[in-house]
């Protein structure tokens, strides 16, 4: 019954959603008010009847009704109820679920709000978003229903959502289980970020194109979506760190990214979002480039789709798998349509968005801005193109190859590079113009500040010139943003009698984006900080330990204490090393390895013990034992240098967009702009 | 019976060139390789089997023997080179990390290239071209009904750079 009312609210909803679509066209198309209202309406019904859909196959799983298939595929008895719940996101029909209930969920937030002000935009904003709603909810209804069951008619047990005829409801005792990876807390937050990041940027594409459609040229589309925008960057921004935690916890190979097409899935859209970021800025300030923030959210949007199509088309593994698979086609198609409508709406609309101001200095703030967004937009090319090889190699040639680290690191090193030189002269840069001498003036004192980070690693022993450049720029990044913060608060010292407290906060409100955006680049500058220390610095040995003896790694010596096997009421098997962390002899911590044998799936997860301090993590991974035998074990040991200062960035980036997304009181400083007094 | 002494001889020689080499071949043979360096050269192989994971990370059964295979062969002496090579033939050249620079692969190192050339170029033509766009037709029009062309005195030209003074010292 519960299985018919998830499905029967999912249908429901996909009639309403069309009808929304329909009804949004036809009111603008005719001028009628009342069917422009109806397909709102609509909108705001569908998140409720989801929302049934999805409580349905939440009860599904908690109550373990393993007589339908998506339940016996991704939990078990034995699985906590967080997990079980979970479990929603764990499997490809229940995480397209997710993924349209969040759409909907964000569509009708969307629609709630008063549209006074831009009743114009309204119906397209509903007929893009749920348009795109309405293509993931066909997926669920007709090619991965979460609601399809077992039945056995006569000796045959078949998948069917509708009782066959002669057939009956039959099920497993018990579920397969959640894939052991996945049951990890990082995992578990992990896509429901990602997918947040992803659906909100379908908002701002949303307003777009609405803004092509009516051929409003102004920067109403941009204010209009702004939150959602930074919303969308800082969610997607958090699923790449989280899912990087979650690798470096627990795949077991001591780094955080692999640079596997999965992972580069989720990061090209981050990279298109990041440039529509700053586009978007050029545009709000210098009204220049009005096309730029549109070409790029319409990447964005498409880099989207195709990162939910990568990873559940078959693509991946092979274009035999892609051909076999149901909904991989149909995505296909569906982003071809996308992609070519947008553009064409943008050709039609192209001579609407052109700006006359122009460009004065190759060091005005919207030129390196622009030179910012060429990198990411260079890096997203070749992302894109390594990961799309090996299909394009397997169609001309027949043989798969893999396109692995080395390939994309020759290009990421460079741009980050070059992005990390551009936010050292950023914050010092000014809109409109700014000539060398005056930038020269203002990055000195910083400059010299800055060669701490050259002096202080010579001294610590360090050789390696492209460690020292990184290490040098981070400093200087660091060094800008902070003298620029000191520079600002003295200038309004001159001018007010206030406490030092009162015109740092003054200073801090009165532009409260720009220091937002600060801290985000420090931020950013942390997490730098910790890919350096892991890029250059990495070092690494395995060995096979009797108990009580020892193995150096770096400054650091193990000593493998005992091995304890014991099983858990989770139905884990657990083989747990006690292993004692030393310096020169003395023992700074113990940390325990393990590798824990899930039971109901019959799979191991192997979770690192680390140690992790600012400065480096001493992080270990139990390889093999031998139980009985006096052999002991074997370790793969990893000496990661600063890389919590890549976590501790992502803390920080947070703080920057709550800061930025902040609601503030109107005041007489909206909407000016943030020209430097000089 | 020179015949004679010639083959042994020639016996002699072999012999000792034989012998000579037992030692080069008992060196070549080595110790047991080390764990660190068994993962040196899985470290540059990806499993064949798991997608996208390289063999020295790999958990499953599969990639142990793997890497068991590669413990024998530097055993016996092979190279990374010879290894790699080995691993090659046997399952593609999907088990390197990246596709060997020959034939059709040649098309995965030339293109990013190709983009950040022809981008950069791009760029800086339209940046060119960004620093005096051409005018738009409706200024034009604008500037065909203005009776006169506007031209500051010298009075107003110091009044304004007066103002301005007054602006940026406040």
């Amino acid at each position: 019954m519960v299985a018919e009312i998830g499905f029967g609210s999912l249908f429901i909803s996909l009639i309403i959603s069309v009808y929304g679509v329909i009804a949004a066209i036809y009111g603008t198309g005719n001028h009628q008010k009342k069917w422009i209202l109806s397909a709102q309406q609509a909108t705001r019904l569908v998140f409720p009847l989801l929302t049934i859909s999805v409580g349905s196959l939440i009860y599904l799983l908690i109550n373990n009704n393993f007589e339908v298939v998506y339940v016996s595929q991704v939990s078990s008895l034995s699985m906590p109820l967080y997990l079980k719940i979970t479990a929603l996101w764990g499997g490809q029909s229940g995480s397209l679920l997710f993924w349209s209930w969040l759409l909907a969920g964000f569509t009708s937030a969307v629609v709630l709000k008063k549209w006074d002000r831009d009743q114009d935009f309204l119906p397209w904003v509903i007929v893009v978003s749920l348009g795109t709603l309405v293509f993931f909810i066909l997926l669920n209804t007709f090619f991965e229903n979460p609601f399809v069951r077992y039945w056995q008619v006569n000796q045959d047990i078949v998948q069917s959502f509708s009782q066959p005829l002669g057939g009956f409801i039959v099920g497993p005792r018990d579920g397969g289980g959640l894939n052991p990876l996945l049951r990890h807390p990082g995992m578990v937050i992990h896509p429901p970020m990602q997918y947040l990041g992803f659906v909100a940027f379908i908002i701002p594409y949303a307003y777009a194109m609405a803004s092509l459609i009516t051929g409003r040229s102004d920067d109403r589309w941009i204010q209009l979506s702004r939150r959602w925008t930074l919303w969308a960057w800082l969610f997607l921004s958090l699923g790449l760190i989280l899912g990087a935690r979650w690798a470096y916890d627990v795949l077991g190979w001591g780094g955080y990214w692999g640079w596997d097409p999965v992972e580069i899935s989720a990061l090209m859209p981050w990279l298109s979002g990041t440039a529509f970021l700053h586009a978007v800025l050029i545009q709000e300030k210098r009204g220049m480039f009005k096309q730029w923030p549109i070409v790029l959210i319409i990447l964005t949007y498409n880099l989207v789709i195709f990162g939910t199509f990568l990873t559940r088309s078959g693509l991946l593994s092979s274009v035999h798998s892609f051909a076999r698979s149901t909904i991989g086609p149909i995505f296909l198609v569906f982003i071809a349509l996308t992609f070519i409508a947008s553009f064409w709406l943008l050709s039609s609309r192209w001579d609407k968005f052109k700006s006359r101001q122009v460009l004065t200095s190759f060091f005005s703030k919207e030129a390196l801005i622009l030179i910012s967004i060429v990198l990411l937009l260079g890096m997203l090319a070749t992302t894109f193109w390594g990961v799309i090889f090996p299909t394009i190699s397997e169609l001309v040639t027949g043989a798969k190859v893999t396109v692995g680290p080395p390939f994309y690191e020759r290009v990421a090193a460079p741009i980050f590079g070059g992005m990390l030189s551009i936010m050292v002269i950023c914050p010092l840069a000014v809109w409109s113009y700014v000539s060398f001498k005056h930038l020269g003036k203002l990055l000195w004192k910083p400059f010299a500040v800055s060669l701490i980070g050259i002096v202080l690693p010579i001294i610590g022993g360090l050789t390696k010139v492209p460690a020292l450049i990184a290490f040098w720029l981070v400093a200087f990044v660091l060094a800008v943003n902070g003298f620029e913060f000191i520079r600002r608060t003295r200038l309004r010292r001159k001018t007010e009698s206030e406490t030092l407290p009162e015109t740092v906060t003054r200073v801090f409100q009165r532009n409260k984006r720009s220091y937002a955006a600060m801290i985000i680049h420090v931020g950013i500058v942390f997490m730098a900080l910790g890919i350096i220390g892991i890029e250059f610095f990495q070092t690494e040995t395995q060995g096979t330990l009797a108990e009580g003896q020892e193995l150096q790694l770096a400054p650091y010596t193990m000593e493998y204490e005992k091995l304890e096997i014991f099983d858990t009421p989770d139905a884990r098997n657990v083989a747990r090393a006690v292993v004692l962390v030393k310096k020169d002899g003395e023992v700074l911590d113990e940390i325990y390895p393990r590798r824990d044998f899930y039971y109901d799936s019959g799979q191991p997860v192997t979770i690192p013990g680390v140690r992790s301090t600012l400065l480096d993590d001493f992080y270990v991974i139990l390889v093999d034992w031998k139980a009985v035998t006096s052999e002991g074990a074997t370790f793969k040991v990893y000496h990661n240098p600063l890389v919590k200062w890549l976590w501790i960035g992502a803390w920080v980036i947070i703080v920057g967009v709550v800061v930025a997304t902040w609601p503030e009181k109107k005041s007489k400083m909206a909407g000016r702009n943030n020209v430097r007094p000089k | 019976m020179i015949q004679k002494s010639k083959r042994t001889l020639w016996w002699i020689l072999s012999a000792v060139l034989l012998l000579s080499l037992i030692p080069v071949a008992a060196n070549a043979q080595g110790s047991d390789p080390t764990d660190d360096e068994v993962n040196a050269v899985a470290k540059q192989l990806y499993c064949p089997v798991c997608e996208n994971i390289p063999l020295d990370a790999c958990g499953t059964a599969a990639c142990e023997q793997w890497r068991g295979i590669i413990r024998d062969k530097l055993a016996e002496g092979w190279t990374e080179e010879e290894i790699k090579i080995y691993f090659v033939n046997q399952y593609g050249d999907r088990v390197l990390a990246e596709p060997p620079r020959r034939g059709f692969n040649w098309i995965v190192y030339i293109v990013p290239v190709v983009i950040f050339v022809g981008g950069g170029y791009l760029f800086y033509r339209g940046f060119e071209q960004w620093r005096s766009p051409e005018p738009d037709s409706n200024v034009r029009k604008k500037e065909k009904t203005t009776p006169k062309p506007v031209t500051l005195s010298e009075d107003d030209i110091s009044r304004v750079e007066e103002e301005l003074r007054k602006r940026s010292q406040r």
